[in-house]
């Protein structure tokens, strides 16, 4: 059924597609809902992807990925590489040719100015860039011409696609932003609310927390798109709600992140107003095991880093016997349906990193309990193990979700069983993924034992995902809460392999390195528990054509392409 | 009366900055520090404004000085400014939210509407069904009107809004499609059918909420019918052979508002304050839910002006429900 | 006080007791000595119940909120089946033996799971209820009747009404969540955390009301009459202010308990609440919003309990205040 309304869709779009790309702005207005409100317009300086899905139909980057995970230029004529000379032969500099005559939405021409200029807005030490990730080991970003930009690394890179690439690190308009370098970038309220973009879309109307207004960017290359003149994204309330408005009541067109349980949602769909879509890309629910003590008795700003280690989630075998206690199958099923699958890994995907490490899958209590016995942690008169006088005794926290909530219990339940005893808490979601360093209750913060959440890495290259676990981005005071190792795993082994990631070129030899990397934080360190391999879950309206969810990319990345299906 | 009215309007000026005082050391004293957490995200630049518009880093009374210095200073005259093109207040520093960094009273200005519209027609409705229902449930004490009148009202009472809002939706949203179950907050009203839009899209949550409101004013509304009914000058007012209309809806009524009027006049300082879960449910993004989110962010400045903003209505109403209560009981002195 | 008033006051305790004399079934005019009277409250207490006997509709709802008293007390004896015992294997299971409730989409006995979540959603509705009339009968009795009181009493209402609630609540679930459930465990700690601080935010509109009341009352001539006599304030307060504005109390204490019910669900929806693994019959209705319209049982079950446990106080209320008002007794 739901492939045949698939099967029809794509059909009727391709039947349709030519008619209703004929003029831009024909198809009238679209909707989106989002559940989470984004606050701010400007991904450099958050790391949400409410805000970046927001963006990315204003701002671009020189390419972007395809729902498959392989690269296509955007702002860019072609994919650099080797052979067509893109890429430096020594592998140090990357080399990019703009597309000629691309406009911003004010009508100036896009230069490579404004791509060196985005360079240095995110490279300044001062501003606090949460994207700076994709500009790590950038020595240099020139403009060699005024469409061709030049960007040197430190070292050589054989994959050089982070910089520009992706929804992430798209370019910012230099004239707009130059008096917001540095300190001065959260100040520039109307320059972060409203960007300049080369997008297929320009903000109208920004209300922080509310709603988007946007309207058909009338300088866009294609002269043919988008197909819809109006574009709004409203945002509040839950995604239950969200999920209702596309597949209930046909209000909205779409909404992002249904995440609802597989039964609740086929209830929904059932209605035939639109469907659910997943796409896989890299996104794994897992638990992250602090290492570090979030203890309330330390000072404020001492809780939850590197200087205080956890009293006993340092213990190896305690992270594991946890591990082993959980039943990923049957959280899949409960919680996610066909839009997920049960993993042992960190990179789930592509193909060539995803290590095979499948032992976690059969859930193991007995094993759980003989493997704290062995390592001394006796049960006391409760149930609950005990050792040198520390109870397990956690604090799991999560964001207000019903599927996570579900999880909750159940994975409580399967500690008790091993003899850990587990306090539950949640936090609102728009909190908990809050860019606002300045809540106790974000995930980086991490004022909890254990905590679960989403997370994914942008492109088909693990590599800076997998360069967030290093000692030196464990958030904490020093970096504003921004560091993505929420663990704070650290292991000196660990960050020799990513500078030896970092040198390596051949791409089955980076693959097996990725691997080792994937399974030393999880089968071996246990530092991160993963649950779940999840689909980006969104619901399409039936009458909204050319939808490709990327997860890959950002999952709207091709709006220019989407268009009204006409009964 | 006036006299009393003068007195209270100047005492309410003390009463008022002892209150923002105490809200100041609540925000101050929460764990939430801006100090401790907020600037932590921000470069030392920022901080440094944030400082200066907070007067953190210095003594508390100096930083509770500068905020009344910006709310009443300041800000009135950027709005005089505003209004007449002046430049008075160049240079100087607004009060500015911490989660979007732009100025707190143009985001409370940009939510004011739909908080208004929504919440304040939701009250209306609630006051004007509750009054006469109130009165026949009353008069006709456990009349099969009164019973049912008593059961749908604690059944509206005690059903909390994020069901039955939830309940509207499905039922009218989704199965009859009569009304979007998503408030459009940038409708504006300039002919009948966008005029019409906006009914559409107020009759759920103004519903969900009059429903609420109503179940609460009506039970007061009842029981001090009842207390008066029974007094000895219905009685007499009876017993002199005016109407049974007259005593009830002249002598009656009037003896019986007090407490609807207390109930009312504290109720509706709530209407610009927002209602939380009913706008989360409608996603009616009003003042409820930036004031959930400014505190959930430690948006200090946003909660500070926001709950003050609340404490000036509260203090007004109060007055009014005072002076109401001279006029519908002549007997009540103030002086 | 001229010879004039003195009389006016003679007149109106007269005209007071003339009319509250035939009242009572027993005919008896009131005791002349209020003090030795105390001592045969008996008649007064048995008038009461006889009275509150009579009203069928409170009975009923008595017997009802007993049953319902019972069925979260008694009945997790009977059913010891764990609240928060999840079996998989039983999930979304309709009425059956096993489950006579059915079972929610992790397996958990929903029968087990509204006992507990009754326990805490009455315990949480009564006893707040009960801190905030108390404190708001209080607090407007003294400022309605001590006319020195009444401005910082009512400035103090006014600093509480502007605090508005749920700011407060999570500022004290922030401030002491972590403290109180290091002390108390976390359910219990968040216990006391939500009816102390639910309890201590609701106050002010029974304080309010009833203060606008006694402001009326105070006027009275029976009052007068009363204060002529040289009854003490306390007696005065006790005897004959409080039993006349004992409705709007009544009907602020009703409405108190589902007030108390739903906070502290709509808390747990802010993710501030009792820890999710803990049933309450707000949290029973929120979590089983969603599923609404698959298993409609889920949503309607809390639901009727919340609405008939606010039902029941409602009418046991109503009948109380009848049954207490001298002039219908007897009737």
């Amino acid at each position: 059924m739901k492939l045949r309304t698939l099967l029809m869709g794509a059909a009727a779009s391709l039947v349709l597609a030519p008619a209703a790309m004929a003029e831009r702005g024909a198809d009238g207005a679209v909707s989106i809902i989002m559940w989470q409100a984004p606050s701010t317009m400007n991904m450099y300086l958050s790391s949400g992807t409410k805000d970046i899905i927001a963006a990315s139909m204003v701002l671009e980057p020189l390419a972007s990925f395809t729902p498959e995970g392989t690269l296509t230029p955007r702002l860019a004529t072609e994919i650099p590489s080797l052979e067509n000379g893109g890429i430096a032969e020594d592998l140090t500099s990357v080399t990019w040719k703009l597309k000629e005559g691309i406009k911003w939405s004010d009508g100036t021409d896009l230069t490579a100015d404004d791509v060196v200029f985005t360079a240095n807005y995110c490279m300044d030490p001062k501003g606090g860039c949460a994207q700076l990730a994709k500009f790590e080991g950038i020595s240099a970003v020139e403009a060699v011409d005024p469409l061709t930009v030049k960007i040197t690394f430190t070292e050589p890179r054989p994959d050089p696609f982070s910089a520009f690439v992706g929804g992430q690190a798209p370019i910012l308009q230099k004239a707009q932003f130059e008096s917001c370098l540095g300190e001065a970038a959260p100040t520039c309220t109307e320059q972060n609310f409203n960007p300049i973009g080369t997008g297929p879309f320009k903000v109208v109307e920004f209300r922080t927390n509310d709603v988007i207004t946007f309207e058909a960017n009338q300088e866009y290359r294609d002269p043919a798109k988008p197909a819809f003149a109006t574009l709004t994204m409203k945002g509040g309330g839950d995604a239950a709600a969200a999920a209702r408005a596309v597949l209930e009541t046909g209000e909205f067109d779409y909404a992002w992140n249904t995440q609802l349980a597989p039964e609740v949602l086929a209830g929904m769909e059932a209605n035939g107003k639109g469907r659910v879509e997943a796409a896989f890309g890299s996104l794994v629910e897992r638990i992250h095991v602090n290492l570090t003590d979030p203890s309330p008795s330390l000072p404020e700003g001492e809780r939850s880093t590197t200087k205080h280690p956890h009293p006993f989630l340092t213990d190896l075998a305690v992270r594991k016997a946890l591990s082993m206690a959980i039943d990923r199958n049957l959280l899949t099923e409960i919680g996610y349906g066909p839009a997920g699958q049960p993993t042992c890994n960190l990179v789930p995907a592509p193909a060539a990193w995803a290590s095979d490490n499948t032992e976690c899958l059969t859930q193991d209590i007995e094993g759980a309990k003989a493997l704290l016995e062995e390592a001394g942690w006796v049960a006391g008169p409760d149930g609950v193990r005990t050792k040198d006088g520390m109870r397990l005794s956690l604090l799991y926290q999560t964001s207000v979700n019903a599927v996570r909530q579900d999880f909750q219990a159940l994975i409580k339940q399967w500690w008790s069983e091993i003899g850990v005893e587990t306090e539950l808490k949640t936090i609102d979601a728009s909190v908990f993924f809050g860019s606002d360093a300045g809540s106790p209750d974000t995930l980086q913060k991490f004022y909890a034992d254990v905590e679960m959440y989403a997370n994914n890495f942008e492109g088909n290259n693990p590599e800076p995902y997998l360069a967030k676990q290093t000692c030196d981005k464990a958030p904490g005071p020093e970096n504003q809460w921004q560091g993505e190792n929420t663990s704070r795993y650290c292991d000196p082994e660990y960050d020799k392999l990513v500078v030896e990631l970092g040198k390596t070129v051949d791409l089955a030899a980076r693959g097996e390195l990725g691997k080792r990397m994937n399974d030393m934080q999880t089968k071996d360190s246990h530092s991160v528990i993963p649950l779940v391999y999840r689909g980006t879950a969104s619901a399409v309206s039936n009458t909204l054509g050319g939808v490709m969810l990327n997860a890959w990319d950002t999952e709207i990345w091709n709006v220019a392409d989407w268009h009204r299906i006409k009964e | 009366m006036l006299n009393f009215t003068i007195r209270r309007l100047l005492l309410a000026i003390p009463t008022l900055i002892f209150i923002s005082l105490v809200i100041f050391l609540l925000l101050e004293a929460s764990p939430g520090d801006p100090l401790g957490d907020v600037p932590l995200t921000v470069p030392p630049e920022v901080k440094e404004r944030m400082r200066e518009a907070l007067g953190l880093g210095q003594a508390w009374y100096v930083r509770y000085g500068l905020w009344l210095k910006q709310f009443f200073w300041v800000e009135p005259l950027y709005w005089f400014d505003s209004l007449f093109g002046t430049g008075f207040s160049d240079g100087m520093q607004r009060i500015i939210s911490f989660q979007s960094r732009s100025p707190v009273f143009d985001v409370i200005a940009q939510r004011v509407p739909q908080t208004l519209t929504v919440i304040g027609m939701s009250y209306l409705v609630g006051v004007l069904i509750a009054i006469p229902i109130g009165i026949i449930s009353a008069y006709r004490q456990y009349s099969w009107f009164d019973q049912i009148g008593t059961f749908v009202s604690m059944i509206g009472f005690s059903m909390p809004t994020f069901f039955t809002g939830v309940v509207l939706i499905i039922i009218f949203g989704v199965k009859l499609q009569w009304f979007p179950s998503v408030y459009d907050t940038t409708l504006v009203v300039r002919d009948w059918d966008s005029f019409l839009a906006q009914v559409r899209q107020m009759v759920m949550p103004v519903t969900v909420l009059a429903l609420y409101n109503a179940a609460q004013i009506s039970r007061f509304m009842r029981a001090s019918m009842l207390d008066n009914l029974g007094q000895d000058y219905v009685r007499t007012a009876r017993a002199k052979g005016l109407s049974e209309r007259t005593v009830v809806l002249k002598h009656v009524l009037r003896n019986s508002l007090i407490p609807v009027v207390t109930v009312i006049a504290l109720g509706l300082p709530a209407v610009f304050g927002g209602a939380l879960i009913t706008e989360q449910v409608f996603k009616v993004n009003g003042i409820g839910q930036l004031l959930i989110t400014a505190i959930y962010a430690n948006d200090i400045p946003m909660v500070l002006t926001v709950t003050f903003l609340f404490a000036i209505l509260i203090v007004m109403f109060t007055l009014i429900a005072d002076i109401l209560y001279g006029v519908l009981d002549p007997r009540i002195r103030y002086d | 006080m001229t010879d004039r008033e003195r009389q006016q006051a003679l007149d109106s305790a007269e005209l007071v007791a003339e009319t509250a004399g035939p009242a009572p079934v027993t005919g008896e005019l009131p005791p002349d000595d209020p003090v030795a009277a105390g001592g045969e409250t008996r008649s007064q207490w048995r008038d009461v119940w006889r009275q509150f006997r009579s009203h069928k509709g409170a009975m009923v709802a008595l017997v009802l909120f007993l049953g319902i008293l019972l069925f979260v007390s008694v009945g997790p004896l009977i059913w010891t089946l764990d609240a928060t015992y999840v079996d998989i294997r039983a999930r979304n299971s309709g009425f059956s033996a096993a489950h006579p409730l059915g079972t929610d989409q992790l397996g958990r006995d929903m029968l087990a799971r509204l006992m507990a979540g009754g326990r805490v959603s009455i315990a949480v509705g009564l006893t707040a209820m009960v801190i905030a009339v108390t404190l708001g009968s209080f607090v407007g009795l003294v400022a309605g009747y001590f006319r020195r009181m009444d401005a910082p009493l009512m400035r103090l209402t006014e600093l509480f009404l502007a605090l508005p609630l749920l700011p407060l609540l999570l500022l004290m679930v922030t401030l002491f969540r972590e403290s109180l459930s290091q002390s108390f465990g976390p359910a219990m700690g968040i216990f006391i955390l939500i009816v102390g601080a639910i309890g201590a935010t609701s106050w002010m509109q029974a304080a309010r009301i009833v203060r606008g009341d006694v402001l009326g009352l105070k006027e009275r001539e029976f009052i007068l009459a009363a204060k002529s006599i040289g009854t003490p304030p306390a007696r005065m307060i006790l005897r004959h202010v409080l039993p006349n504005v004992l409705s709007p109390i009544m009907v602020a204490a009703t409405l108190g308990i589902a007030t108390a019910i739903i906070t502290e669900s709509a808390l747990s929806f802010l993710g501030l609440g009792f820890p999710p693994d803990f049933p309450t019959w707000g949290r029973l209705l929120f979590d089983a919003v969603d599923q609404m319209v698959l298993y409609p049982s889920r949503v309607i079950l809390p639901g009727l309990f919340i609405s008939l446990t606010v039902l029941c106080v409602n009418y046991v209320g109503d009948g109380l205040r009848d049954a207490m008002d001298p002039r219908i007794r007897g009737r």
